[in-house]
């Protein structure tokens, strides 16, 4: 047989059927659901009178409405119970594997979750009616979002219809740099290929830099490959992968256990596989990356200044930095090292994970916040992540720095809930989007690493972490 | 769904790369739990000078008069001429259920964001990749010529200029076309073959134990 890439081995596991054009029913292994996208996908199966193929397939949260304060008053926003609600009567009437529902303590954002509680395993096909699910695709997954009507179509048949995409193979080689982390790789990725880079393609990432990272590290990098434009990204089983699904609470055990390590070894490209299309990233070069416009790939190192749409000979692309300054209130050949912020924001399913809140602490860690400073948050990932935290005394250094300790939840990276950006109010986040109005109409988000979030609280401004004493 | 064969439609532009979902409907409104009624919403941030939040009365808003949409001559316009990476960003269906609640039935572009074309096509709207070249001089035409309609026609893969004066192919999934053609459910057309699934499954469920049970 002809050498394999992950990509090619993960979906020829999972096909049912191919119809004539090539178009693939492909078996759905996990089913992640939360409130936003999927009232109407079960209105549409009660209105059909259909059942949920596997219920034990769907593991259920609430996260992108829940308030992340004062959780003992309820959701207080009439809208967001209401989607809140839906799920919980939905989840009743339907039925799940689990299902974490708001102020559950396991519960938290989506993509924390099913790793966290091992419900997302290597060989899996994961799907969720949310883009980040990219982020299941650091175990070996086949891991995308999807829409609405796939949402329903997956809850009645298991299934989903799909064509199958070309291979990319992104290999970040060396060592990183100190202060420089896997948001940093990430972002520097998509500023090397573009927001449309990674379209039509799964991308695998690979290369010593990439086995370098723990999982936390590795979800940061695969949940943005779809701001590369990818559906999906993915990194092969190792040692690392094995270590850290042991012993959580829906991986396998015993027996079992063994069965399943051996299967999921085999979750990697064979030498000599076929790529559609290679990147090599020398991860000695990458600098530690900040946003400066209103797409991630419009970044820039912390060293650099804002770019001059003068020098920019594409006109529609010229257009688009003109228009993502005038959004952003920067100047051209500003140093980013100038810009001055109002906000910071520590969360999101890119980067609220326990290594991620380690990394912010030992930044703040017995210093305090910039007056100019309005509001510096953390919002922990999920329950598990708040508790953990809590134990090693982070809550104490963040609180101790004049940080907001929060409730876990979606929160500030795409203010659904009260948490959210003032027209005008520039914020340093942890998140993966820089859209207009993403954080709040009018904000202005930079895309950062925790730590240089974290650095950009004490200092009012962004700061080259590396240079942090 | 619709069925999806001829369109005879008035053309938009909306001039801009990388339109994201959050601009084609923005959060505030996915908190409804219904499929309908986010037409008034579609483009919110850009179509209106104040800040959209649901349960206004969308009518009363003051109306962004540099908006494309919100000209005069693309009243009724059933067809939108964008940029590259249209609707890139979020999952949401909402995005596509705006656009088809507004009114629009077939996009142009040079490309799509891929879950967004997606779900286009599951809420009968089609998005139609032509080369970038032919969408520059469609912006053109459409700027020059009021009133400027093209006719699509899924059968034949093809968009004409109304008048007849040129006609350009396109590529859809022959799959995907015939489900849009025929309005069909796609949950159906997918339980034809439940008898293969559960045979896939059972055949799973025996080889990796660990990935079943509740
Ligand atoms: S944290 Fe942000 S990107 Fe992640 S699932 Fe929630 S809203 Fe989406």
């Amino acid at each position: 047989m002809a050498p394999q890439t992950l990509y090619d081995k993960l979906w020829a596991e999972h096909v049912v059927h191919v119809e004539d054009d090539g178009t693939a029913l492909l078996y759905i292994d996990r089913h992640l659901v939360h409130e936003v996208t999927s009232p109407q996908a079960f209105e549409g199966l009660k209105l059909a009178g259909r059942k949920v193929w596997r219920t034990d397939s769907v593991v259920a949260t609430a996260d992108h409405n829940t308030p992340t304060t004062d959780w003992e008053r309820g959701i207080t926003d009439p809208t967001s119970r209401v989607q809140v609600e839906a799920l919980d009567a939905n989840i009743r009437a339907f039925g799940a594997k689990a299902y974490f529902p708001f102020r559950d303590r396991r519960q938290g954002i989506v993509h924390v979750i099913g790793p966290e509680q091992g419900a997302t395993l290597p060989g899996m096909t994961v799907v969720c009616g949310d883009s980040h699910t990219s982020t299941h695709g650091a175990f070996a997954c086949l891991a995308f979002g999807i829409g609405t009507s796939e949402v329903e179509h997956v809850l009645a048949t298991q299934c989903l219809l799909q064509k199958k995409s070309r291979n990319m193979l992104v290999q970040v080689d060396g060592a990183l740099g100190r202060g420089v982390t896997a948001k940093d790789v990430v972002l520097h990725i998509i500023g090397r290929i573009g927001t449309a880079g990674g379209t039509g393609y799964a991308i695998e990432f690979a290369g010593s830099a990439i086995r370098g990272l723990s999982m936390e590290g590795r979800m940061t990098v695969c949940n943005m490959a779809i701001e590369a434009g990818a559906r999906a990204g993915m990194v092969a089983v190792d040692d690392t992968t094995i270590e850290y699904l042991k012993g959580r609470p829906f991986a396998p055990g015993g027996e079992a256990w063994d069965r399943a390590v051996a299967h999921w070894r085999t979750l990697k490209s064979d030498p000599h596989a076929k790529f559609d299309r290679v990147v090599a990233i020398d991860a000695r070069e990458v600098k530690p990356q900040v946003t400066w416009g209103t797409s991630p790939e419009m970044v820039a190192t912390v060293e650099d200044r804002v770019p001059d749409p003068e020098r920019e000979k594409d006109p529609v692309r010229r257009e688009a930095m003109e228009r993502a300054l005038v959004y952003m209130g920067l100047e051209p050949h500003t140093r980013i090292t100038d810009i001055r912020l109002d906000k910071v924001f520590i969360g999101s399913c890119t980067n609220s994970r326990l290594e991620d809140l380690r990394a912010a602490a030992a930044v703040v860690k017995g210093k305090r916040v910039a007056p100019n400073i309005r509001l510096a948050m953390v919002v922990p990932g999920s329950g598990v992540v708040k508790a953990q935290a809590e134990q090693e005394g982070l809550d104490r250094v963040f609180r101790d720095a004049g940080f907001q300790w929060r409730e876990p939840g979606c929160s500030m990276c795409l203010a659904m809930n009260a948490d959210r950006l003032e027209p005008g109010e520039r914020c340093a986040s942890t998140s993966n989007r820089n859209f207009e109005g993403r954080q709040g109409a009018g904000g202005r988000t930079h895309l950062v690493s925790p730590a240089m979030a974290a650095a950009a609280a004490i200092a009012g401004h962004f700061v080259d972490v590396r240079d942090w004493r | 769904m619709e069925k999806f064969t001829v369109l005879n439609g008035l053309v938009a532009p909306l001039d801009r790369a990388n339109v994201d979902t959050d601009a084609i409907i923005p959060k505030q409104f996915l908190k409804s739990i219904k499929r309908t009624g986010f037409g008034p919403n579609l483009f919110d941030a850009w179509r209106y000078l104040d800040t959209g939040e649901p349960g206004m009365d969308n009518a009363k808003r003051p109306l962004n008069p540099d908006f494309a949409l919100n000209q005069p001559r693309y009243q009724g316009a059933s067809i939108l001429l964008a940029r590259k990476n249209f609707g890139c960003g979020s999952s949401r269906e909402h995005a596509p259920w705006a656009l088809a609640d507004y009114g629009f039935r077939a996009l142009i572009a040079p490309s799509f964001a891929d879950i967004f074309y997606n779900n286009c096509f599951k809420n009968g709207l089609l998005p139609i990749v032509l080369p970038e070249a032919d969408v520059d001089r469609l912006f053109h035409d459409v700027a020059a010529f009021p009133g400027f309609r093209l006719v699509i026609d899924l059968p034949a893969q093809t968009v004409a200029y109304a008048d007849g004066s040129r006609t350009l192919g396109f590529e859809v999934d022959a799959f995907r076309k015939y489900c849009l053609v025929n309005g069909l459910d796609e949950i159906g057309l997918t339980l034809r073959h439940a008898d293969k699934i559960k045979a896939f499954e059972d055949k799973r469920r025996r080889e990796q134990p660990w990935l079943f049970g509740a």
